[in-house]
């Protein structure tokens, strides 16, 4: 025991040097404007804001302000690229479109992976092995489908909707703006696509790529700003789909908005994913995977496993790994290529982590926060982990969207299911153990739209994804993503 | 100065992702439609057969193995080099089929999109064949295609081009290696296709390719124990219906269509087969 004890702090004591990737690597602008009827445009109020690095609150680039009069032009331009050109190309030709996209993707992958870093604060190791190269996977994909929609399981030539205007969060940016449009476009629509807020730069990347790639003017418009350039292009009148990503709140106001028009909705909502363990788990690889499955992208994550449920036989064991595991996560410079943990995405996303935690510990939860060394500017969470959590406190049935684990127990498989169950949302589900008759059980009895068994947070393209419940409706991904633009 | 002496090309074999001549140290001439010398094509042997079904069967698992958005990639970059070299391939279809310029390059340029249209398929065969069947019971049962193996095509014998693409595509696609004996009279614009698979990150084996005479040729694969399925469509319905019943020795998938790319899927089912999977569910 001694002797490991020593082994261990032998290692702690070791320190990577610094890796950094370059910024300069990015080649942005400094400012941008909307990418309107396949050229960049100013905002007819010319108003630029500034998008921040969250890692040092300096800014990156600025980007334009859209009125409703903008997204008015926005929507135009789609309609009229609808009507004389999109709607009269082939499956086969827009395959060959999307091909190109993704094959942009790959080449410009690394400027991609530094802007997303720059602009969102996640760690470069995740923007370069997740976010791009998933982004590129998703065009390639649905390229595939657009001369194909007969085989698709709707019936003979299914017909697209028309304009959809997308709305996407700033939690994987480049990868939602990926996830709406390549379906969205493969199914034969054009759109206008909002970016959220604070990240809105790697999707103005991605309309010089589709200049490069020649997409006829009008089919992609990309119009940037806040909640209002939002909430104008759901109550445009000439908008025929609305697919949202983001908060179940917000969620709500626009089911609420677009309830009394024709517009088809789909919308991807928030989560409380429960991470079920059972004592035959395989330690190791669950340990990682509910690290994982709450830390990935500093928790900024709607399917994370933010619900931790431990049979009572094995939680003092798991409480005590995760603890440790979670003191060795290196937490800073998202630059940097060791990195684990990057920047919260922006001022207001740190409040609300940093509220809903002190809620925590008022409600009697253990808490167990990394004693890591926070960078003195930019908008830091150190990882955190709350023990003897009950379903009622806050923090087991708030979505968090931060480095917040809960963590409760459970005694039977039955009572796995009903905590699991005992939420609004029913978004993703993690179960471990290595009995995979008993993960299937579990998985037939769980809500969720997508259920992870002994591994957590995978993505593909291939693989429909989205809600039950207060989750939302409607999948992305797989066959079942071109539901979601198709008219049947 | 006299004018550049041009530097003629051999047209050789694919196999295992290397281009010999035939073993037996044949070759045989091609002249084009208008009946002029083309080239010396390799005239491949049963050896030569016999080795390209040894890669073959060698090279299945890795390319089944690969994902299937990895293998669609391959099948893309295909089409990418295709599209490089279109003129050249152009003008091998004009030749050997005797069309004009401009039909030529329609040609390819189909040819080429249906390559696209393979490589969209890769990751997509499980989606549209299989899924999951809800079985009376606590089962979870779910069945997959997966590929037949080593498949054997003798392609068109007057769609140079286009024809073969569909005829190898197809079975590649969904995870098979292929051995294939182009058409025997116009066989140049396969040989380049072979030479495209070599700078797309194809696997040496995955797409082998015996030139020759389809008499010779078409008999050892049908009667090889080692080939999964046979696609016959580049031959006479009567040569067809008699190496079908040599094939029936191994009980080979057969395939007689002519390729035909209106004709929904059944080519892409044609060397499929249905893996079903029951696990049980409980406690």
């Amino acid at each position: 025991m001694t002797e490991r004890k020593l082994a261990n702090s032998q290692l702690g004591s070791l320190e990577y040097d610094p890796a950094p990737e370059s910024a300069a690597v990015a080649r942005l602008a400094p400012s941008y404007g909307l990418f309107i009827d396949g050229a960049f445009t100013d905002p007819s109020a010319h108003v630029q804001f500034a998008s921040i690095n969250p890692a040092n609150e300096e800014t990156v680039a600025t980007v334009a302000q859209a009125s409703a009069a903008d997204v008015d032009r926005a929507v135009a331009s789609a309609r009229r690229a609808y009507e004389s050109v999109w709607s009269k190309t082939t499956g086969a030709e827009r395959a060959k479109y999307l091909f190109r996209i993704a094959r942009i993707i790959q080449e410009r992958a690394r400027e991609l992976a530094v802007v997303e870093t720059l602009d969102n604060g996640k760690p470069i190791r995740e923007s370069r092995d997740v976010d791009i190269p998933l982004a590129a996977a998703h065009f390639f994909y649905y390229a595939g489908w657009a001369d194909k929609l007969d085989h698709a399981g709707f019936g003979a030539s299914p017909r697209s909707l028309g304009v959809a205007g997308q709305i996407i969060p700033w939690n994987f940016p480049l990868l939602m703006a990926a996830w709406k449009l390549a379906p969205a476009l493969a199914a034969g629509n054009t759109c206008v696509l909002k970016p959220a807020e604070t990240t809105s730069l790697s999707a103005l990347i991605l309309a010089e790529i589709l200049q490069q790639a020649e997409l006829p003017d009008g089919v992609v418009n990309i119009v940037t700003g806040d909640g209002s350039t939002g909430a104008a292009l759901v109550e445009h009148p000439d908008v025929d789909k609305i697919a949202f990503t983001g908060s179940t709140e917000v969620g709500r106001l626009i089911q609420r908005s677009v309830g009394s028009s024709a517009k088809h909705l789909t919308l991807e909502l928030g989560g409380k994913g429960a991470n079920i363990v059972f004592d035959d788990a395989p330690i190791d690889e669950m340990i990682e995977g509910v690290i994982d499955g709450i830390f990935f992208n500093q928790g900024h994550v709607c399917c994370a496993g933010s619900r931790l449920l431990v049979q009572e036989t094995v939680a003092d064991e798991v409480l005590r790994r995760l603890v440790r595991r979670v003191e060795q996560l290196r937490v800073g410079d998202p630059m940097d290529k060791n990195t684990d943990v990057g920047a919260i995405n922006s001022a207001a996303q740190l409040a609300r982590i940093e509220e809903l935690s002190a809620y925590g510990e008022r409600e009697g939860a253990t808490r167990y926060t990394s004693s890591c060394v926070l960078p003195e500017k930019g908008y830091w969470f150190a990882p955190t982990i709350f023990a003897d959590v009950a379903q009622s406190h806050r923090i087991a049935r708030d979505e968090i969207f931060g480095p917040v684990l809960s963590v409760l127990t459970f005694r039977t498989p039955d009572e796995a299911v009903a905590k699991a169950n005992n939420t609004n949302y029913g978004l993703a589900c993690g179960v471990w153990s290595e009995k995979g008759s008993r993960a299937l059980w579990v998985a037939q009895r769980l809500r969720a739209g997508v259920i992870w068994a002994n591994t957590y947070n995978r993505f593909d393209p291939t693989s429909p994804f989205g809600g039950m419940r207060e989750s939302g409706f409607g999948r992305e991904g797989g066959r079942h993503g071109l539901e979601a633009y198709l008219d049947v | 100065m006299s004018e550049r002496l041009d530097v003629r090309k051999t047209y050789k074999l694919l196999i295992n992702g290397a281009f010999p001549r035939s073993e037996s140290g044949r070759s045989y001439e091609v002249t084009s439609f208008a009946g002029e010398f083309l080239a010396n094509v390799a005239q491949g042997s049963r050896k030569d057969l016999r080795d390209a079904v040894v890669a073959a069967r060698a090279a299945q698992a890795k390319w089944w193995g690969a994902t299937a958005y990895n293998r669609g990639q391959v099948v893309y970059r295909l089409a990418e080099m295709a599209e490089s070299r279109r003129d050249e391939l152009a003008e091998h279809v004009e030749l050997c089929e005797g069309v004009k310029t401009r039909e030529a390059q329609a040609i390819v340029s189909r040819s080429i999109d249906r390559i696209v249209w393979y490589a969209g398929w890769t990751d997509k065969i499980a989606q549209v064949f299989g899924g999951s069947n809800p079985v009376a019971g606590p089962f979870f049962n779910f069945s997959v295609p997966v590929p037949s193996g080593v498949v054997a095509v003798i392609a068109d014998q007057d769609s140079s081009l286009q024809g073969f693409v569909d005829t190898v595509l197809a079975p590649i696609c969904v995870g098979n290696t292929v051995v294939a004996i182009p058409s025997e009279r116009r066989p140049t614009p396969a040989v380049l296709l072979g030479e495209m698979t070599a700078t797309s990150d194809f696997p040496g084996g995955v797409l082998n390719i015996v030139t020759g005479l389809s008499d010779e040729l078409a008999p050892t694969l049908a009667a090889h124990e080692d080939v999964d399925g046979i696609d016959l469509g580049g031959l006479t319905p009567a040569t067809a219906s008699e190496l079908a019943a040599v094939a029936s020795g191994s009980i080979k998938r057969v395939l007689r269509d002519r390729p035909d790319p209106a004709a929904s899927l059944r080519r892409l089912r044609a060397f499929v087969e249905t893996s079903t999977v029951w696990h049980t569910i409980g406690q």
